[in-house]
């Protein structure tokens, strides 16, 4: 699992270039799929064949990011962000390209910390006119957080991207572990462009057309020193989500999720998001409407550098999310 | 022609004007031309079937003003529809209603301003249309509450190929496709004149809907910020180097192969071309591209200065590079 993990969120990735993700998750799916295929805008499926309902998994791709918009004649890089960046955790960071091109952000003078904006931010890749890094990097570009994964003693690790890589980790998992028969179709799905407003989610939920949705991905803890009030944890289990931003989880997938755990003793917390969003909310809401939920791995210093999960949550969340597709889900009402 | 286009009063909702004469100049295309519900213009050129459908679109609104009310003193009060910067309503002509009665937007005058007030711009609270009515019975037999308002201002040739106007965007976008449509040039594609972009690229979504195309391109007029109080690193657009192709704003991320398509259509045809350098800021591309199960979308732009006011200027030549730029990319696609 960490090394599934590992894989993944070194992985580059911004929103709009999952490209190297894409091609790690095919690498690591070792389970069947029925079909395996991409849609225009990249998602990922691999579909499970099956009797009615429908469930449809997904776990994003992509991760936030930064995106060159001018290159100046001295071989500076000015950027924009790519989701929900905050310029103060720029300066002194390591970005990457896709290609392996690497640069550390830094900014102009400035007297106070709140005048630090993007407009004062810039990348320096190490060359000195705008030929030079013209040569290697383009208007257009998109760099991730350039950060390694590290396991911590105990159980815990940390790396750049969890959001939602481990999401992504606990799909593949448990494309991986289920058996071969299911008593319901089941696809799982990869989606593009999420940190960018669920977009990835919209087009393969349309695609799919399922009777439930259901997303993995990671939700915030209130658990670290003076936090927001938030009652989620880190290493107490994976969270059943009520409601955040994009969506007002369905009381039947949510009941059917938090039962599971507790026949099974899979330890879990209720979360409930005051901002944010995930896939789920873009899937419950395509064409006649469609009941959802969410599994969310709690998860420290979202859209850092380094954010950080306890491996039990995510080993958790893959027992419940296989529980979940192995048994049968209450029959759809025409 | 883009005179003629751009003198056309069509505020978001009301674009009937505009598709009116839109529909007149493509007469010839009558068999394969149809309004749609919401009233977007949707046009095929071209019998053969072509893998994959191509759509062009374009919108025909502009920003605008509507009466909200009408006071006692026979003065309108107004909101505006679509993004307009408040400090440039002040003491600009305006047009009212179906029949384009003559008015000024009208503020208290400088004379009477307290301090404060003359350190911040009016809001359209403060502000009101002047039409010259006496009273309310004399306006009322006038005006309505719920009438469109446009600016009032014509457009005209400036020094060499220059233009200035007031709704380029997008009329530039219309006449490109309108161009593209009449010309002899064995092009097979949908072109998708659209309405109500101005308030959130609603006519596309329709539009797109209908058409199923599987590759589209939003054709739009962008804000050029060539002018001299403008940081070098901060210029999104300039005037005179062709048109801008967007890598990302904030509706859409421009895949790399689309991106580079144009930019590969463009070197070979010999059209000069720059890159949008700057994310912020909408375009009907985003909701295009999530129509159904997801079509691949690019946007081109006219780099235009001053867009959303009375006089926005362009450079004949960059319509003309426009033009040459998506000949070049439909030709190679087919």
């Amino acid at each position: 699992m960490e090394k599934t993990i590992m894989r993944l969120t070194e992985a580059f990735g911004p929103s709009g270039e999952e490209e190297a993700v894409r091609t790690a998750i095919k690498d690591l799916v070792k389970g069947s799929a029925d079909r395996i295929f991409e849609d225009s805008l990249g998602s990922l499926f691999f579909l499970r064949e099956g009797p009615s309902p429908r469930i449809m998994v997904s776990a994003h791709m992509d991760e936030i990011g930064i995106i060159v918009t001018h290159i100046d004649g001295n071989g500076f890089l000015r950027i924009a962000p790519i989701g929900g960046v905050a310029p103060r955790m720029l300066p002194g960071q390591r970005l990457r390209f896709r290609d392996g091109i690497t640069g550390t952000v830094y900014h102009e003078k400035i007297k106070d910390i709140k005048e630090l904006d993007w407009s004062k931010l810039y990348l320096d890749i190490g060359q000195d006119s705008a030929e030079a890094a013209g040569e290697i990097v383009t208007i257009g570009d998109v760099a991730c957080f350039d950060q390694p994964f590290r396991a911590l003693p105990g159980g815990r690790c940390m790396a750049k991207a969890m959001d939602d890589r481990v999401g992504c980790a606990v799909l593949v998992e448990t494309i991986n572990r289920l058996p071969a028969e299911l008593p319901q179709a089941v696809c799982f799905v990869f989606t593009v462009q999420e940190e960018l407003g669920l977009r990835g989610a919209k087009t393969a939920a349309y695609r799919y057309e399922p009777d439930y949705g259901l997303a993995v991905d990671v939700t915030l803890v209130g658990d670290t020193p003076r936090a927001a009030t938030m009652a989620v944890s880190l290493g107490k289990g994976p969270a059943v989500k009520v409601k955040d931003n994009s969506l007002l989880c369905h009381p039947v997938v949510r009941e059917y999720m938090a039962e599971t755990a507790e026949k099974y003793k899979i330890p879990y917390q209720l979360e409930v998001l005051e901002r944010g969003g995930t896939d789920a909310g873009a899937i419950h809401t395509s064409r006649q409407g469609v009941p959802s939920g969410a599994i969310s791995i709690p998860c420290r210093y979202v859209h850092t550098p380094s954010e950080l999960v306890d491996s039990s949550d995510v080993e958790n969340a893959v027992d419940l999310l296989q529980k979940l597709l192995t048994l049968s889900w209450p029959a759809v009402k025409e | 022609m883009l005179a003629e286009l751009s003198d056309l009063r069509g505020v978001s909702g009301d674009e009937g004007i505009v598709r009116r004469l839109l529909v007149e100049k493509l007469d010839q295309f009558q068999s394969k031309t149809a309004v749609d519900t919401m009233g977007n213009l949707l046009v095929r050129k071209g019998s053969k079937s072509i893998n994959p459908r191509i759509m062009l679109s374009a919108h025909m609104d502009e920003v605008g003003l509507m009466v909200m009310s009408i006071h006692d003193s026979g003065l309108l009060k107004f909101k505006p529809v679509g993004g307009i910067d408040r400090r440039v309503l002040v003491a600009k002509r305006v047009r009212i209603g179906a029949e384009g009665l003559p008015g000024v937007i009208g503020s208290k005058p400088v004379h009477l301003q307290k301090e404060g007030e003359q350190k911040k711009p009016f809001d359209e609270e403060k502000l009101f249309i002047d039409a010259g009515f006496k009273n309310r019975s004399e306006a009322e037999k006038n005006v309505q509450i719920g009438d469109y308002v446009t600016f009032d201002s014509s457009c005209v040739e400036l020094g060499d190929g220059f233009y200035r106007g007031k709704a380029f965007d997008d009329r530039a976008g219309c006449q490109i496709l309108l161009e593209l449509l009449l010309e002899n040039n064995g092009l097979v594609f949908d072109a998708a004149f659209t309405v109500q972009e101005e308030v959130g690229a609603r006519g596309a979504a329709v539009a797109a809907y209908t058409l199923q195309p599987q590759v589209a391109l939003a054709v739009e007029t962008t804000a050029a910020a060539d002018t001299p109080e403008t940081e070098k690193e901060s210029i999104s657009t300039a005037l005179g180097a062709g048109p801008a192709i967007s890598f990302m704003d904030r509706t859409i991320m421009v895949s790399r192969d689309m991106r580079e398509g144009l930019v590969e259509a463009a070197e070979t045809a010999g059209v000069p071309y720059q890159f949008r350098r700057f994310t912020g800021a909408g375009t009907e591309a985003g909701i295009i591209a999530l129509t159904r199960d997801g079509i691949k979308t690019g946007v081109v732009a006219v780099p235009c200065r001053y867009i959303h006011s009375p006089h926005s200027i362009l450079q004949e030549k960059d319509i003309r590079a426009t033009v040459n730029l998506i000949r070049a990319w439909l030709e190679r696609r087919q």
